[in-house]
């Protein structure tokens, strides 16, 4: 009985929708009627019929077949359209997305050689970025182009590793993630502006940018994140051998990367170059390179006990 | 070990106003660190020491009115929130 009434009277509304254009104030009463979880059923399949994302109960589908409804619905739209527009340009002026698409845009082949150079770094010959009228290729076509890609996912694998290596430790509680990440963070970025700081001091001429520096610095978390699986797997000797391993990989990888960025072209082709400028570059390339393995040991040192 | 971003910003609002206080005559005159006392060279070789007083210079400069508003934020926040 209620089921009936319910569904005639659903059905005699869009005729009477037809006739008024204005419905709101007259469909109050029956609204009100259908409160009870009974007629929810019914009334649920028809709207399911009428194919509306957003009906919500009674309240919504009567709403969502009115002509007015639709003219709100495509105002929200348009003005949920408009503030997308607003918050793209304005933090394009923050955070220059367009220029972060350049560091995303790798392929598997890419990612499989980038991740062999930093763990092997030894047999690579060529270590140049190659230039296509004067902009640097994308990295999916040259493994020597700085990526976002792998020091994002490795940044995201060694919190997630960081915690599980302390579950196993007994220590974990789901703060302790956060708190891992935010540290990490921090040393992240109290490095890189180190590094900008000494770039500054030091006046060198380079190309490199901000988010370059990002990268290369984001490169160690591979091999922490190489160190502290094996001394999970392995137990503590091979953590500290494996970790050996890495960090030389890694001095020599950024040694080789930057030597061609940061000094001038002839002290790059291995000439012994004299003067306290060159000397100074040779000693800012050095103390980046070698503050990797420190920071590697320092952030997973308190992992494997 | 523990750090967090907040730590971070005060640690860096601690380091600015460090460089801030600095007062131009009386005191990095005295050392030798006044701007007054860049030998402008026009070669490319600033060196370390000039490029240091360049950037002390230039953050008191930049600096000195927006940290104003910053301190008074960071004291609130600290009354307020320990």
């Amino acid at each position: 009985m209620d089921y009936t009434a319910t569904q005639s009277g659903f059905r005699q509304q869009p005729n009477m929708r037809l006739r008024t254009s204005l419905v709101d104030g007259s469909e109050g009463s029956q609204l009100f009627e259908d409160t009870s979880g009974a007629a929810s059923g019914p009334q649920k399949g028809f709207s399911n019929q009428q194919a509306r994302p957003q009906a919500e109960g009674f309240p919504g589908q009567s709403i969502l077949s009115d002509p007015m409804s639709n003219l709100a619905m495509a105002y929200g739209s348009s003005l949920a359209s408009q503030g997308r527009e607003m918050v793209d340009k304005n933090l394009d002026r923050f955070i220059p997305i367009s220029k972060l698409k350049y560091y995303f845009a790798v392929d598997t082949v890419y990612v499989g050689k980038k991740l062999g150079l930093l763990v092997f770094p030894y047999m690579h010959d060529n270590w140049e970025v190659s230039y296509q009228q004067d902009t640097p290729v994308a990295p999916r076509f040259d493994v020597n182009a700085p990526d976002l890609y792998i020091p994002a996912m490795g940044f995201i694998t060694y919190i997630l590793v960081a915690g599980l290596a302390l579950g196993t430790q007994n220590k974990f509680s789901p703060e302790l993630l956060g708190v891992q990440a935010s540290s990490a963070l921090v040393w992240l970025i109290m490095e890189v502006l180190a590094v900008l700081l000494s770039l500054y001091l030091v006046t060198v001429n380079t190309d490199l940018t901000t988010i370059d520096l990002l990268a290369f610095s984001g490169y160690k978390y591979v091999g922490m994140i190489v160190g502290v699986v094996t001394g999970l797997l392995f137990g503590r000797p091979a953590y500290y051998l494996s970790l050996l391993w890495c960090c030389v990989a890694i001095f020599v990888f950024m040694i080789r990367t930057l030597r061609l960025k940061l000094l001038s072209e002839a002290a790059a082709e291995g000439r012994l170059v004299r003067g306290a400028r060159n000397q100074l570059r040779m000693y800012l390339t050095m103390s980046i390179a070698a503050a990797q393995p420190i920071f590697m040991f320092w952030l997973t040192y308190h992992l494997i006990r | 070990m523990a750090f967090t971003l907040y730590s971070l910003i005060q640690a860096a609002i601690l380091c600015v106003n460090a460089v801030a206080v600095l007062h131009e005559e009386r005191f990095l005159s005295k050392i030798g660190w006044g701007v007054d006392q860049t030998v402008g060279g026009f070669g490319d070789e600033p060196g370390i020491k000039v490029q240091l007083m360049n950037l002390v210079r230039s953050v008191r400069t930049v600096m000195r009115v927006p940290l104003i508003a910053v301190n008074a934020v960071c004291i609130v926040l600290l009354l307020l929130f320990g």
